[in-house]
């Protein structure tokens, strides 16, 4: 019955039978390539997938710590910090269209106030010009990838809402609170706390900066370099939940940042002002003088342990300047040439020569070898004669017959060109110099003194050694300059008139205030070379004291008749006739002092004063010199007058001397 | 004689009233309730704040898309196949005309044009062209059955499903056109064309693979997206643009291997619960399995997959006619295709093409399609199982 047609097959064919077969084995076959790859991914290496799957969802969201504030030995606040927002575009998640990275940064341009317009821009070889978030960032890319760049510091609350609230249309920007620098005192020691900044792609590998990750603010300069490790606080981070828009879901814990530790400086602020004013006083002395002062430079320290109590350069600047970045033309205009170079803190990055304040080492030397004694007698009769040449006393004074204590309290400079002439040594036995070069040397000059803020400078001791050196410099700087003379040297050989010039601290010789502070501080203490300090302590938070700052001398030096020395100096800042005692007049401590005229052959003379007062409780030494501020006592001294004045709590008066002295 | 054959039918739709259910395919049955039980379940835990304030969006639309679907799938678990024979034609009229319809008429998404709007629902013409073709193309080999295994009839069966593949090609729809023609081959391998002509057709698609990926885009003639050539080029080196072109393919590998053994559970599936998962309420939605049940999870859903397919082999051979068998194995291509498509994409051995996993992804138009597919199916087994009783019955009969 069963008729068969197309429809109708027989009972399943073998061929059928095997194709099903071929269609199963098949199925069977993926089926176990599926198992299998689930497998392993799953069960083999299920861990690592897992621990992908963590890093994806989490992000650590940096909280800036802020870095220690620096207080005076007073406990008033110096440098302090201030909250503030940044704009901080990373790189990396900027759009990765040209054209959607320009729009992006033209529109954050327009948002935090910056020029959209293409400027000149020097990324390596590339000169595009570009406008000036992109050039920044660029710039920033180039010296350290992958680095955030901060193209906004403090930016008003409006900027940070209007970001925060469109965070989705700024891909890559983020504004993170900061912590900027402060200066209540503004000018006043602007020079001595240094600068911050993000740490460079180079100073990651320094070990100074060990452990430092990129992006922190660290020191770089000053006691901010100095004491980084102390100052600088350990950023925390918010680890948050992130979703695939990378948009924060929750919050997952948080560490907290860790401040920087408290320093204590050995700074007293009363004193710092003060120093500042006197520098201002001294340089209207000056002017009124005639002389075409404006720079000068001051420093106290503490005789006993090098203590620095106050530390100050004119002119100066306002410190929180600095605390954001500042554009190229305000740059100029503040620091560019014809300002008189504020940033530099000349009371230990200047060479100077010193004048007659560098007698004492002469006396020193002298007193040391034996070629004097206190009570050696010398005969001035206003001129000295070496060889061929005549030099007289300054003003052409003549004191007549005069022991060491004499020669110092009214500076005659016959008798220490005599104490020159003795001391001179053989240039060729002693290329290094005689006594008088050794006992500069013993006094802490032409070395850094060690001070903890940097940027010091180490003087110069003439010798002949010395002046062979400045000869192969003036050689090599010809060269490169086709033959035309440098100045750095007339190829003249060591000659005893060198050494009677370096006697009265002329000639070559060079040194900073601070060289001088610590000398003075040596005939002070009776011999120590101390260690000058501005850090005294490191201390948390509660004011717990951490760690004391507290140097070891360099070195202790035995001055033979040391008194005789002190006692030309007390003479010279009291006694009548004394080059500084009109100065002084009415001071009620024992002011031991001396005057300094240093003299230039194409400018005005510098003028110089260094002084220290003994005292049991609060001894101070001060050094304080002004540029072109003529007769030491004319500027100088009136200021390390007002100086003391401050720190014994006395009047303060100006008063200025009439010596001549060099 | 022409009282026997009204004697019989009679005799069936008795049979067929009294005992259609029972002549079910309880297996296959089991595999899709199985099925639909785990793709409500992962929605539900998936989707749960992909719309806020609505966690049981995606979850309700899959339970009622299932309960429409399982009604339509008893009703054409009822009805016999072998009738549609008759509207072959129709029926690829229809296919085609869909197709041409949702290119002028449809809305664009994610730049395909692909569905078109209805008052309910969206309606996507491939997803339920994939039935009509295998229909369509089980009713025209039948047609010329005496001449299967032959040249022509290859040929003119291949360029029957071609055309429909095209037409969702330029949709573009790569991954819908790629089942075109793979149960195209599969029907006519179940139709027992020879390997020879079976050879040289995949010889063909493999020449036609490299001319579109290969040579075309080398003399500068884009056949296909560039977006579709990263992802079909994609999965050879995943760890390669982790940010772009194959972001999808390394999220998902994530999701998938940190699920481990027995998975992290809803609440710390972080890679679908932070949307780093892209899709993974459709095209991704078995990552999801892999990372919130792990190893555990993912084997149960591809072993309902296996007792699936075995139920459809199973159903070829029972088939009354081969117009059932055709149809049967053209279903078993489509689904065994997405199935492995689909899992293999989301495990890094298959390209990224936007198949969907079938009865697991949500899509209505994926579900309907696949449930139409499941009634054809036990009809097929219906109507086998009431061949091979009558059939018994008649030969007793003479």
């Amino acid at each position: 019955m069963i008729q068969p047609s197309d429809e109708r097959r027989p009972p399943i064919t073998p061929q059928l039978a095997m194709r099903v077969a071929i269609l199963g084995g098949f199925a069977l076959a993926m089926f176990a390539i599926v198992f299998f790859r689930l497998w392993f991914l799953e069960v083999l290496s299920g861990d690592q997938y897992l621990a992908q799957a963590q890093v994806n969802r989490v992000r650590d969201v940096s909280i800036a710590a802020p870095r220690g504030e620096m207080v005076d030995r007073n406990g008033k606040i110096l440098v302090e910090n201030r909250r503030a927002i940044a704009v901080v575009v990373s790189p990396p998640k900027l759009p990765a269209d040209p054209a959607a990275r320009e729009r992006l940064l033209i529109r954050l341009s327009h948002v935090i106030g910056d020029s959209t317009r293409p400027q000149p821009c020097k990324v390596g070889r590339d000169r595009t010009p570009r406008i000036e978030v992109d050039c920044l960032i660029r710039k920033d890319v180039y010296q350290l990838p992958y680095a955030d760049v901060t193209v906004k510091m403090a930016v008003p609350r409006a900027v940070t809402n209007y970001l925060a609230e469109r965070a989705q249309e700024f891909p890559g920007v983020s504004i993170p609170q900061v912590f900027l620098r402060s200066y209540p005192y503004k000018s006043v020691g602007a020079q001595l706390f240094g600068t911050v900044g993000q740490i460079s792609g180079k100073q990651l590998h320094e070990d100074h900066y060990r452990g430092v990750r990129g992006g922190t603010v660290v020191g770089q300069a000053g006691l901010e370099y100095t004491y980084d490790q102390y100052l600088r606080g350990h950023d925390g981070a918010t680890r948050v939940q992130i979703d695939a828009l990378g948009q924060q879901k929750g919050y997952l814990r948080q560490r907290p940042p860790v401040p920087g530790r408290n320093l204590r400086l050995s700074i007293d602020v009363g004193l710092e002002q003060a120093g500042q004013a006197a520098l201002t006083t001294g340089i209207g002395l000056a002017n009124a003088n005639g002389n075409p002062a404006r720079a000068g430079a001051f420093v106290a320290l503490d005789p006993r342990n090098g203590e620095v109590l106050a530390m100050g350069s004119a002119p100066s600047f306002n410190a929180n300047l600095f605390a954001r970045p500042l554009s190229d033309r305000v740059y100029r205009q503040r620091f560019g040439p014809g300002t008189g170079d504020p940033l530099v803190n000349r009371a230990i990055s200047a060479d100077y020569p010193v004048g007659s304040t560098f007698k004492i080492v002469t006396a020193a030397a002298a007193l040391a070898t034996g070629i004097i004694t206190p009570s050696t007698p010398y005969t001035d009769n206003g001129t000295f004669s070496i060889g061929a040449q005549v030099r007289h006393n300054a003003g052409g004074a003549s004191y007549g017959t005069v022991t060491l204590r004499d020669a110092i309290k009214v500076s005659v400079d016959t008798f220490f060109y005599r104490l020159g002439q003795m001391l001179n040594a053989d240039p060729v036995q002693h290329p290094e110099g005689g006594q008088l070069q050794a006992w500069a040397r013993k006094f802490g000059m032409g070395a850094q003194t060690g001070i903890d803020i940097g940027g010091e400078h180490s003087g110069t001791i003439p010798s002949q050694r010395w002046r062979d050196m400045r000869d192969r410099e003036e050689r090599a700087c010809r060269k490169r300059n086709h033959g035309n003379p440098c100045g750095l040297s007339d190829f003249r050989d060591w000659s005893v008139g060198d050494n009677v010039s370096l006697a009265v601290g002329q000639g070559d010789f060079l040194a900073t205030p601070l060289q001088m502070a610590v000398a003075y501080a040596a005939i002070e203490n009776g011999g120590t070379i101390v260690k000058p300090h501005v850090g005294l302590q490191v201390a948390d938070r509660y004011g717990r004291v951490l760690q004391k700052i507290d140097p070891k001398p360099a070195r202790h030096i035995d001055i033979p008749n040391l008194d005789a020395i002190q006692q030309g100096l007390h003479a010279a800042a009291t006694e009548a006739g004394g080059t500084s005692a009109d100065v002084f007049a009415g001071f009620p401590k024992p002011v031991f002092g001396k005057t300094g005229t240093a003299s230039f052959s194409n400018k005005p003379d510098q003028s110089w004063y260094v002084a220290y007062v003994p005292d049991a409780q609060r001894p101070i030494v001060v050094a304080a010199t002004i540029e072109s501020g003529g007769f030491g006592a004319e500027a100088a001294a009136p200021a390390v007058r007002l100086i003391l004045s401050q720190w014994f709590g006395v009047k303060k008066e100006v008063k200025t001397g009439s010596s001549r002295t060099l | 004689m022409s009282a026997t054959p009204i004697q019989r039918s009679v005799d069936e739709v008795t049979r067929t009233q009294r005992g259609a259910r029972l002549l079910l395919d309880p297996w296959l049955l089991l595999a899709t309730l199985g099925l639909i039980l785990c793709s409500v379940v992962t929605l539900k835990g998936a989707t749960r704040n992909d719309i806020p304030g609505q966690p049981l969006f995606f979850f309700e639309r899959q339970i009622g898309y299932a309960v429409v679907g399982l009604l339509l799938m008893g009703l054409l678990a009822r009805f016999d196949y072998s009738r549609l024979r008759e509207f072959t034609l129709p029926i690829y009229g229809l296919l085609i005309g869909l197709n041409v319809l949702v290119l002028g008429l449809g809305s664009v998404a994610r730049g395909s044009r692909r569905w078109i709007n209805l008052p309910f629902f969206q309606f996507q013409p491939s997803e339920i062209g994939k039935v009509l073709l295998v229909v369509a193309l089980a009713g025209f080999a039948v047609d010329r059955a005496r001449r299967l295994g032959e040249r022509p009839t290859t040929v003119r069966l291949m360029l029957l499903a071609l055309g429909p593949a095209a037409l969702v090609m330029i949709q573009p729809d790569l991954g819908t056109a790629l089942v075109y023609v793979a149960l195209a081959l599969t029907i006519l391998f179940v139709a027992g064309t020879s390997g020879r002509q079976l050879g040289g057709l995949v010889g063909l698609f493999a020449v036609a693979t490299v001319l579109v990926l290969v040579v075309a885009p080398a003399a500068g003639v884009h056949v296909l997206q560039p977006y579709q050539v990263e992802r079909l080029t994609g999965f050879v080196n995943p760890s390669h643009d982790p940010a772009n072109a194959t972001y999808q393919i390394n999220q998902s590998l994530i999701a998938i291997g940190s699920g481990e053994k027995v998975g992290r559970g809803i609440a710390h599936a972080t890679q679908t619960g932070l949307n780093f998962l892209p899709e993974h309420h459709t095209d991704f939605i078995f990552s999801v399995v892999g990372e919130t049940y792990g190893f555990a999870g993912a084997a149960l859903v591809l072993s309902l997959y296996a007792l699936m397919i075995w139920r459809i082999l199973r159903i070829i051979t029972l088939a009354k006619n081969l117009f059932g068998a055709l149809i049967a194995g053209g279903i078993l291509a489509m689904l065994m295709f997405q199935v492995f498509v689909n899992a293999g994409m989301t495990i890094g051995i298959m390209p990224i093409t936007g198949v969907t996993l079938p009865l697991m992804s949500f899509g209505g138009a994926s579900y309907l399609t696949t449930f139409i597919a499941l009634g054809l199916l036990q009809s097929i087994h219906v109507q086998g199982r009431i061949a091979q009783t009558s059939k018994g019955r008649a030969l007793v009969l003479s």
